[in-house]
């Protein structure tokens, strides 16, 4: 059978694109890493890599086609060794349902899953833009790609039922049954493990799966690694005293109108008025909202803030565009519904990409403080900590206050640590004294 | 001649040839031995053949009843014996014929003749002459010998008047007074055969209900039915002796007030239960123990000797050739390092009886589940509240389900009636996979037909049946 070379999927969004043009001819012998075509969107242009070797036997979509689909075969690599023959005997498959987000995996559709699963194992393989295989292993029965925490627990009618009886936690039992389902047996092995109070240590029989590489994942390795690797990274931190901040907050949020059902029309938190914060101080130095390319240094004129937010498949970032010139509960309320699109997967392109600032907030992870990598093409990342009470002294007594430390990632090819300090400065400014930001 | 073979296994009945087929599929060089013919007992002289005979009786039972369906038929309805049997006969070689077949396709190599352990991975095969035809090599060996008919002292079979199972599936005269003795499956699928084929039978049971391994409920059914088709039941009764004379035999009846009373049948038939083969098989130089006349075995139907297996019978009850299939399967996965095999569970193993009325059964009966201690919801539904069972003109039978009332396990069914054999794989799978009586109660049984009563069952053990 030849090797089927599929539609990659540029972002997570992408459902069709365009074969901009072909690299390798039929007939032409293709290497792991070779690039063999470039796929457009609207926004980018991409490499497509191969990882299998062989011959490009046959291009089925010709260069310039547009709206091909996402997982639609492309072109048919034939092996080493094998006959041209084998290019006639393929034929497409049916045309499979769409994937949607919203098909919830069941355990009834686990076998099914284990086939249908987009993008296909072969699929995630023939095309990627790392080179790295990984070792053989199972695929975990999951189309998305979940996290475990948020798995659902796969176990018999009985199982289930017993361990609601006695209180078990199935999701710390392990499963023997069809396709690692938690049976009886298990349940009743864990349920005496349980009372003779008897710490069982237990292999798990299935020693790795492997968890399929999307599009996003890849994405996101590869923008990281470059970023690492080539963009010269330097660190400041920075503590603001957010006492006043929380105190601000606290009057707009008890400020609120509400509507009928006593709703009120915003909440705004912390990270919003970091948003603005940022927003305000890359107002008063444009200098940091800027790219590095070989020729020249690009600044932006637009304050569009990127943020971070952690969704089942990776890491996205949604911008709230010209947030200098938003009001608070304006940034809250579009941060929430871009947060709620992110998650969901719906996000548009130009929800997500350009931006010339990242924020990446885990404080409410209670991390103090954390270095981001920097965000390509953008110059600067805002690793956001915990807000923490601190003893400080202040007018020879000593006192508690709320601190937030912040860490800035700068590409030094862009910014100096000079501007880079100022700019923190400027944001601690604003921080601190948090009325200047209605100013 | 010494042959190298991955795994020999020795006896081609259901479990033998089941699992010699899945180790050929596991990509080992197999050989299969078999002195008599391909498909056993099961084939031969059991399951299928007696299934052939039973349909003879079950058309004729129609034929006698076609006036109440509104078919005339003129003249005298009779059989001819001979062309029953033959077409028995017919059936089971057409089958074998089929076992030769997928030995072949599987490239499994069958040795014909009678297999023998001689040593540490070495089996020889002999002839009828007891000379060795070959000796195999193999790491593994699977003893699948079956079993037989048990014998009494004083009754064994002499082909005229007293018969065991293998003479009552080739009989070359219809008796007229039929004495069964032994009323599990075996026992009462004959009696209801002839029974059904005009002769008068007696079926003996020592026990106080005849199927005694049935639920208490379902065989009271089934004694029922037989009573009111005229079949005689004795329980708690002993056959004590029996005298052969010219042509018929008198036997000693010992009922259950200990008064001995002496009738005359022209037929016995002894269905007195099985023994396994594990006799002239080499068990002798190893370590395979044998107890109570069954090779012992563990979950994985390994015997105490290293590389040394013992599937179905010879193994020990139930006495099924899917049990015997089903332990065939596994002890090959377990030898080739299947991942994710677990031992067979013997409550999973269903029993089908095809007497008339059918009796299907899996799981515990009420009793048992009431000795091991659990707390249970029983549901019943009479075939008399079914539609299809009415239009077929089927109204006698049960369905009854038992419940763990605090998990919703289904701990057992049993049911009796037209077509149960064929309905009970339901539950089987059911409870297979553990489903609780929310699973049964939410699946949408097919409308007109039998297994809506499964349905049924399982809402009446909860209160909620519709149709009663």
């Amino acid at each position: 059978m030849p090797i089927e070379l599929l539609m990659p999927a540029l972002s997570p969004t992408m459902t069709e694109g365009t074969l901009a043009r072909w690299i390798k001819k039929e007939g032409d012998t293709i290497a792991a890493g070779d690039v063999v075509a470039e796929i457009e969107t609207d926004k980018a242009t991409m490499e497509v890599e191969a990882v299998d070797e062989g011959t490009l036997g046959k291009i089925l979509v010709k260069d310039g086609s547009e709206n091909v689909a996402v997982n639609e075969v492309i072109a048919l690599i034939l092996e080493e060794g094998e006959d041209k023959k084998a290019l006639d005997e393929w034929k497409p498959k049916k045309k499979e349902a769409p994937k949607e987000a919203a098909s919830e995996d069941s355990d009834g559709s686990d076998d099914k899953g284990e086939k249908d699963a987009a993008p296909k194992p072969a699929a995630a393989s023939a095309i990627a833009q790392q080179a790295s295989k990984a070792p053989d292993a199972p695929l975990k029965q999951d189309k998305k790609g979940a996290a475990p925490s948020g798995e659902r627990v796969k176990a018999s009618p009985l199982a289930k039922r017993i361990a609601e009886e006695k209180h078990l936690d199935l999701s710390r039992v392990i499963g023997t049954g069809p396709h690692g389902r938690i049976i009886k047996d298990d349940v009743e092995e864990a349920l005496l493990a349980g009372n003779a109070g008897a710490s069982v240590v237990k292999r798990h029989p299935v020693e790795m799966v492997k968890v399929p590489n999307n599009s996003m994942r890849k994405t996101i390795a590869k923008r990281l690694l470059e970023s690492k690797q080539q963009v010269p990274h330097f660190y400041l931190t920075v503590e603001s005293q957010i006492d006043g901040l929380l105190k601000v907050r606290a009057q707009i949020n008890g400020a609120a109108p509400k509507d009928a059902e006593n709703k009120p029309a915003y909440k705004v938190s912390v990270n919003d008025m970091v948003i603005k914060a940022v927003a305000c101080a890359l107002r008063d130095k444009p200098e940091a909202n800027a790219s590095w390319y070989d020729d020249a240094i690009i600044q932006y004129n637009n304050v569009d803030v990127s943020v971070a937010v952690a969704t089942e498949g990776g890491l996205i970032t949604p911008i709230v565009r010209n947030a200098d010139q938003k009001s608070l509960a304006q940034i809250s309320t579009e941060m929430k519904t871009l947060a709620g699109k992110a998650r969901k997967g719906t996000l548009k392109p130009e929800e997500y990409q350009g931006g010339g600032f990242s924020i990446s907030n885990l404080g409410m992870y209670g991390i103090q403080e954390f270095g981001a990598i920097i965000n390509p093409p953008q110059a600067c990342i805002l690793a956001v900590g915990a807000g923490e009470e601190k003893v400080v002294r202040k007018e020879g007594e000593f006192a508690v206050v709320n601190v937030m430390k912040c860490t800035l990632s700068v590409d030094h090819r862009a910014v100096d640590g000079a501007l880079g300090a100022e700019f923190l400065q400027a944001f601690k400014h604003y921080i601190e004294n948090p009325v200047l930001m209605f100013v | 001649m010494t042959e190298k073979h991955d795994i020999v296994i020795i006896g081609g009945g259901p479990g033998g040839y089941v699992a010699a087929i899945r180790a050929a599929q596991l990509g080992m060089n197999t050989a299969l031995v078999e002195r008599e013919h391909l498909g056993g007992i099961c084939l031969n002289w059991g399951c299928i053949p007696t299934k052939a005979l039973l349909r003879s009786a079950e058309i004729m039972h129609y034929v006698k009843d076609a006036e109440a369906f509104g078919i005339k038929i003129d003249g005298k309805i009779d059989f001819d014996l001979k062309t029953v049997v033959q077409r028995s006969r017919d059936v089971s070689a057409q089958l074998t014929r089929g076992i030769h077949g997928l030995m072949k396709k599987n490239k499994v190599k069958v040795y014909e003749g009678h297999g023998m352990l001689e040593g540490a991975g070495k089996v020889a095969v002999k002839d009828t002459d007891k000379q060795i035809i070959a000796t195999i090599e193999a790491k593994h060996i699977v003893i699948a010998t079956g079993a037989r008919a048990r014998i009494l002292p004083g009754m064994e079979p002499d082909g005229k008047m007293i018969w065991t199972y293998k003479e009552a599936m080739v009989p070359t005269r219809m008796p007229k007074k039929l004495l069964v003795l032994g009323s599990g499956a075996i026992g009462s699928e004959f009696a209801s055969f002839y029974h059904d084929m005009g002769a008068e039978v007696t079926l003996v049971e020592m026990q106080d209900r005849i199927l005694p391994v049935e639920d208490a409920e379902i065989s009271g059914f089934v004694q029922k039915k037989f009573g009111e088709q005229g079949i005689d039941i004795r329980t708690k009764t002993a056959l004590t002796k029996v005298e052969k004379g010219k042509s018929n035999l008198k036997a000693t009846l010992k009922g259950p007030d200990g008064k001995e009373t002496v009738e005359t049948f022209d037929t016995l038939i002894t269905a007195v239960g099985i023994v396994a083969n594990t006799e002239g098989i080499g068990l002798e130089g190893t370590k395979v123990k044998v107890e109570k006349g069954n090779i012992v075995t563990n979950e994985w139907c390994e015997t105490a000797e290293k590389g040394v297996y013992a599937i179905g019978d010879v193994a020990g009850a139930p006495w099924l050739a899917h049990k015997a299939s089903h332990e065939g399967v596994i002890c090959i996965e377990k030898i080739a390092g299947v991942k994710g095999l677990h031992p067979m569970k013997r409550e999973n193993i269903p029993g089908c009886t095809y007497c008339r009325p059918q009796v299907g059964s899996v799981g515990l009966t009420e009793a048992q589940a009431k000795e091991k201690g659990y707390d249970i919801k029983v549901g019943r539904f009479p075939f008399m509240g079914n539609g299809k069972a009415i239009a077929l003109g089927e109204p006698e039978g049960l369905v009854k389900t038992i419940f763990d009332a605090q998990t919703g396990e289904l701990l057992g069914a049993h049911m009796t009636g037209a077509e149960v054999t064929e309905l009970i794989q339901g539950y089987v799978i059911g409870k297979s996979m553990e489903a609780v009586e929310a699973d049964f109660m939410h699946t949408i049984f097919p409308h007109p037909t039998l297994s809506e009563m499964m349905h049924e069952s399982v809402l009446d053990a909860y209160g909620k049946a519709l149709h009663m």
